[in-house]
């Protein structure tokens, strides 16, 4: 069997308190599916991590995930600033996110260092001023 | 330990998800900064915070935490216990700082808990 399912979800910035309802949505399709515990947790940390990195430093943008037998893939693209450092944004602890971000609970510069740590692949495309699409997968 | 042992040994309130409190508690974590939060897994644990939004409730969705407990007597808004009460997670308020409240539950056994992948 080679059947793949696809997702796809648009992100908005407008509404912080709405970050991780995609990460939600797949959560629960993937239980529904029967996929094993520890990768719906890598799945769903990493995709929330990537899901709260759209909303407070890119405009938002959207989320493509696609499952199949073997692995599941992640795929968020923004149309964000894009990373300046990419190699400087991975180290745990770097962060720009400015005051405002911090008093919501993120900023702690962990995340992109989070998604790399849960996933078994993760890649970074970026490009100053057009935007970041940030591609991971979890085999399965 | 159970749900209801954490909220005895601090005096908490339940705010929702009362049907809950029997579940069992293996280890603790206590953060306001949920990427530190989301960086270990631990196995069925609780979360203690002085952050109060739905992005709590989500992180602990996300890792799959026993019980989110607000500390400094912070009290959650209808949004976050609707949100709560959807993702079947209690929530429980203490008037304790982080430092005594985490302190009270370690003091009981209780744990920081394996941390994932390390
Ligand atoms: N999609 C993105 N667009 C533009 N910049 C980004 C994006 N994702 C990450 N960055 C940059 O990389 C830095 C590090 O990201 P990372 O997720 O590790 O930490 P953080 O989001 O600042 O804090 P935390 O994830 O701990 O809440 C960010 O502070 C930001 O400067
Ligand atoms: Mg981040």
């Amino acid at each position: 069997m080679s059947e793949c399912i696809e997702l796809r979800y648009e992100v908005s910035s407008e509404d912080f308190t709405r970050a991780g309802e995609a990460s939600s949505n797949v959560k629960k399709k993937l239980k529904q599916m029967g996929v094993s515990p520890a990768a719906i947790t890598k799945v769903a940390i990493a995709m929330y991590e990537g899901e709260i990195n759209m909303v407070i430093h890119a405009d938002g943008g959207h989320i493509e995930v696609t499952i199949s037998e073997e692995e599941i893939e992640i795929k968020l693209c923004d149309r964000g600033p894009g990373i300046q450092n990419v190699e400087k944004a991975m180290q745990a602890g770097y962060s720009t996110a400015p005051d405002n971000i911090r008093a919501l609970g993120f900023g702690a510069g962990m995340g992109l260092p989070n998604m790399k740590k849960y996933t078994d692949e993760m890649t970074i495309d970026t490009e100053i001023g057009v935007g970041t699409t940030v591609t991971m997968k979890v085999k399965l | 330990m159970t749900v209801e042992d954490v909220r005895a040994t601090l005096g908490a309130r339940v705010i929702c998800g009362e049907e809950y409190l029997n579940r069992e508690v293996y280890s603790a974590c206590g953060s306001d900064m949920m990427s530190d939060v989301l960086a270990f897994v631990k196995d069925r644990s609780v979360l203690l915070t002085g952050l109060c939004n739905p992005q709590v409730i989500r992180t602990a969705e996300m890792m799959d935490i026993v019980c989110v407990i607000f500390v400094r007597g912070k009290k959650p808004d209808d949004m976050i216990i609707e949100l709560a009460k959807e993702k079947e997670i209690p929530i429980l308020c203490t008037g304790h700082r982080m430092f005594s409240a985490c302190g009270m539950l370690y003091a009981r056994g209780l744990n920081g808990g394996a941390s994932y992948n390390e």
